[in-house]
C-alpha cells in the first residue's frame, strides 16, 4: 500500500507539542539557564559555561548525598519487592475478607506524603509515640533525632511501610489473572509450592513487577516530604538525600546556578537508569519471546 | 493403572444443596473397568469436567466415595492419586523449554536423569515436537502448547488414569485426527485407563471403547458406539448421536400400535401401555420415502446431498422429520409418505427407553 504524504498533517501533534513545552520543556529550560550563569543580585546575570558542572562533579557533598540515595532506594526495593509479592501470595483470593485486604491494603496509598511523615515523625518519638515509648521502655536506645541507625531504620520502616502496598497490589492483580488451570495442572504434575511460584506465578506477575520495580525506583530516588518531616535529614546530614539537598541549596543558600546544575544531573541519572532499565526489561521480553 | 469405582457419588457447587436442581452431578454409581479407554460425552454444562475434576482430586465431592483399585481416594489430595490431566487450554510453563515442560512431572517425582532423557525424546516424538525440544515453550503457537500439555499428560507411564479434558478443542482440525489417532495407539500400547472429555461424537466414537453419555447432570447411556446408535437408551442420546440425530415423535403407544398425529403405524414389537409423556424415537438411517397409503403423511421440504447419501427434511404437521436415502435412490416430488423399519423404532415413555415385549 502507497502511503499518502501528506506535510500538513504536522500540524496534528501542535497540540501536544504546545502542552509539553509549557508543562515540561520550558520549566526544564529555565533551569538550563540557571545552571549556566552566575548572579550577584539585582537581576544581573553574567555567562558561567559549564562551571557550575564541574563544580558540582568536584562536590563531596553532592557524592555523598548520591550515596545515600543509592543505598536508600536499593534498601527499600531489597525489602518491598519480596515483602510485597509475599503479602500478595497470602491475601485472600476472592470473598469478603479478599476486599477488606484491599481496602486495608489501600488505605496507606491514599494518605498525603506530608502527613505519612508527621505520623511518623510522633510514633517515634521516645516522649510521646507508641513506638519510641515503647522500644525505650524495652531498653533499646532509640532517638532517630540522634542516633543514625536509629534515624535511618525509621526513614526506611516507614516508606516499607507507606508503598510496600502498591507492589503488594500490583502482584495480586498479576496473581489474580492466572488461570485455575495452570494451579490444577501443577497439582497433576506434583510440583512443589516453590515450583509453583517459581515457574507459574512468578513469570505470570513478572511484567507488573517490573513496573512496581521502576515506580518505587523513581519515587525513592526523589523522596524529599517524609525524610524531610521526620528528620529534616538530619542527625548531621545523615538522612540528607538528593531531593533533601537540593532544597537546602537552592532554597536555603539560595546558590541557584549550583542547584541548577545539580538538578539537571540529577535528572539525567534519573532518565539513565529509567532507560536501561527499560532496555534490559523488554529486551529479557524479546529473548524469551524467542 | 486401576480400577475406578464411584459410589454414590454427587457434587454440588452450593454450600447446602437441598433440591436435585442444586447438584452439578447427579448421584452415580459406576465402574471404570481397568485399561479401557471411555469417551464422556455431552453438551457444555452437563457436568463432564466435574466428573473428571473428582476423579483427579482437584475437587471434593459433597457426597460418595472414590475408590481405585478398591481403596479409598476420596480424600486424598491430587498428588497421591497418580493421575494425568489435561485440560481444555494448553497449561505451559512459559519460562521453560518445550524439554524441562515435558520432563518436568517426571523431574517431580525424583525420576532418574537417564530415564527422564529417553523418555522426554520418545514423548517428543509422538507429539512432533523434537525439532523445537530446546525452544522456550513462551512464544509458540496454542497449537504446540496444546501438543505440550498432551505431552506432559503422557510422558509418566505409572499412571493411574489418564484424564482428557476437551484436549483437542484449539488443536488445527487435521492435527485432530493425528493426535486422536497417537492417542488411541498409545492406550493399546501401555493400556492406560482413560477418560476422554469431549462434545463432539466422532472424536468420542473414534477414540473409545464405551461411550457414557451425560446430560443434565447425570449419567444417561454407557455403551459401546454401536449399542448408544441402535438402543439410546434416553432421547438425549438418540438426539445427540447421529447425523442428523434421532426423529423423535409425541405418540400414543397401545401394544404394538402407535398413533402418531391421528396416524396408526405397526411398531413391530409390544410396549405395553408406556405411561407418562410418551414418545416414539426412529433414527433417519430406518425412515425411508414411500407413496400410497402406509406411513405417516409428510411434504418434503428440502433435500441435502452430502456425497455419500442424502438427507431428506421432510415436514409433519409442523415437526421435521429426518430421512435418510441411498445416493442411488431417486426422490420424487409425489413422495408423500414416510414408513419406519421396525428394527429400528424405539419407544420412549418420560425421555426413557421402554423395553419391548419379548415376543
Amino acid at each position: 500500500m502507497n502511503k499518502t504524504v501528506n506535510q500538513k498533517a504536522w500540524f496534528l501533534i501542535l497540540p501536544v507539542l504546545l502542552l509539553v513545552a509549557f508543562s515540561a520543556v520550558i520549566p526544564l529550560m529555565t533551569v538550563v539557564n540557571y545552571s549556566v550563569q552566575d548572579t550577584f543580585g539585582q537581576n544581573q546575570f553574567f555567562w558561567a559555561g559549564l562551571d557550575w558542572f564541574r563544580e558540582m562533579m568536584a562536590s563531596e557533598r553532592m557524592w555523598d548525598a548520591l550515596g545515600r540515595q543509592i543505598a536508600f532506594s536499593g534498601i527499600i526495593l531489597a525489602i518491598e519487592i519480596p515483602l510485597g509479592i509475599f503479602v500478595a501470595l497470602n491475601m485472600p483470593k476472592k470473598g469478603f475478607w479478599a476486599s477488606v485486604c484491599l481496602v486495608l491494603m489501600s488505605l496507606p496509598l491514599l494518605i498525603p506524603w506530608n502527613v505519612v511523615g508527621t505520623i511518623w515523625q510522633i510514633f517515634g518519638r521516645v516522649d510521646i509515640g507508641l513506638l519510641g515509648y515503647t522500644l525505650a521502655a524495652l531498653g533499646i536506645d532509640y532517638n532517630y533525632t540522634q542516633d543514625f541507625y536509629a534515624a535511618w531504620a525509621t526513614v526506611i520502616v516507614m516508606d516499607v511501610w507507606h508503598w510496600t502496598s502498591l507492589v503488594a497490589l500490583l502482584a495480586y492483580a498479576g496473581l489474580q489473572s492466572i488461570p485455575d488451570a495452570y494451579y490444577q495442572a501443577a497439582k497433576i504434575d506434583q510440583a512443589s509450592r516453590w515450583k509453583v511460584f517459581r515457574f507459574i506465578e512468578l513469570p505470570k506477575i513478572m511484567g507488573v513487577l517490573m513496573i512496581a520495580i521502576l515506580l518505587r525506583f523513581m519515587d525513592s530516588f526523589m523522596i524529599y516530604t517524609e525524610p524531610f518531616v521526620v528528620t529534616g535529614g538530619g542527625p548531621g546530614n545523615s538522612t540528607t538525600f538528593l531531593s533533601i539537598d537540593l532544597v537546602k541549596m537552592a532554597l536555603g543558600q539560595f546558590d541557584l546556578g549550583p542547584a541548577a546544575a545539580f538538578s539537571i544531573m540529577y535528572y539525567l541519572v534519573i532518565l539513565l537508569v529509567s532507560y536501561v532499565f527499560y532496555t534490559v526489561m523488554t529486551n529479557l521480553d524479546k529473548r524469551d519471546g524467542h | 493403572m486401576a480400577k475406578i469405582t464411584l459410589e454414590n457419588l454427587a457434587h454440588s457447587y452450593l454450600p447446602n444443596p437441598k433440591h436435585e436442581d442444586d447438584y452439578a452431578l447427579k448421584e452415580l454409581n459406576h465402574d471404570w473397568v481397568d485399561g479401557e479407554a471411555y469417551a464422556l460425552l455431552g453438551s457444555s454444562g452437563c457436568g463432564k469436567s466435574t466428573l473428571l475434576n473428582i476423579i483427579s482430586g482437584l475437587l471434593h465431592p459433597s457426597q460418595g466415595r472414590i475408590l481405585f483399585n478398591d481403596k479409598d481416594v476420596t480424600n486424598a489430595p491430587t498428588t497421591q492419586r497418580n493421575i494425568a490431566q489435561v485440560f481444555q487450554f494448553p497449561v505451559v510453563y512459559d519460562t521453560m523449554t518445550v524439554r524441562d515442560n515435558l520432563a518436568f512431572p517426571l523431574r517431580n517425582r525424583g525420576a532418574d536423569p537417564s530415564y527422564i532423557k529417553d523418555r522426554v525424546q520418545q514423548i517428543a516424538a509422538m507429539i512432533g515436537m523434537e525439532a523445537t525440544l530446546d525452544h522456550k515453550a513462551r512464544g509458540l503457537t496454542a497449537d504446540a502448547k496444546q501438543k505440550i500439555s498432551l505431552g506432559r499428560g503422557m510422558v509418566r507411564e505409572d499412571v493411574n488414569a489418564l484424564l482428557f479434558d476437551e484436549p483437542l478443542t484449539v488443536i488445527d482440525p487435521h492435527m485432530k485426527w493425528e493426535l486422536r489417532t497417537q492417542l488411541k495407539s498409545l492406550h493399546q500400547e501401555f493400556g492406560h485407563t482413560m477418560i476422554y472429555v469431549t462434545h463432539d461424537q466422532t472424536e468420542a466414537l473414534t477414540f473409545a471403547d464405551k461411550v457414557v453419555v451425560m446430560y443434565d447432570g447425570r449419567v444417561v447411556q454407557m455403551g459401546t458406539p454401536r449399542e448408544l446408535f441402535e438402543t439410546p437408551e434416553h432421547t438425549f442420546v438418540g438426539y445427540f448421536i447421529g447425523s442428523p440425530g434421532m426423529n423423535v415423535l409425541a405418540a400414543d403407544v397401545q401394544g404394538d400400535k402407535a398413533v402418531i398425529g391421528g396416524t396408526q403405524i405397526s411398531l413391530g414389537k409390544g410396549f405395553g401401555a408406556p405411561q407418562g409423556q410418551v414418545e416414539v424415537g426412529v433414527r433417519p438411517e430406518f425412515a425411508s420415502l414411500a407413496t400410497g397409503d402406509a406411513g405417516l403423511p409428510v411434504t418434503i421440504k428440502r433435500v441435502e446431498d452430502v456425497g455419500r447419501h442424502k438427507i431428506v427434511r421432510a415436514d409433519f404437521q409442523g415437526a421435521e422429520i429426518n430421512i435418510l436415502a441411498g445416493e442411488g435412490e431417486t426422490i420424487s416430488p409425489d413422495m408423500n409418505r414416510v414408513v419406519f423399519d421396525t428394527a429400528g423404532v424405539n419407544v420412549y415413555s418420560n425421555s426413557w427407553r421402554v423395553t419391548p415385549e419379548v415376543a
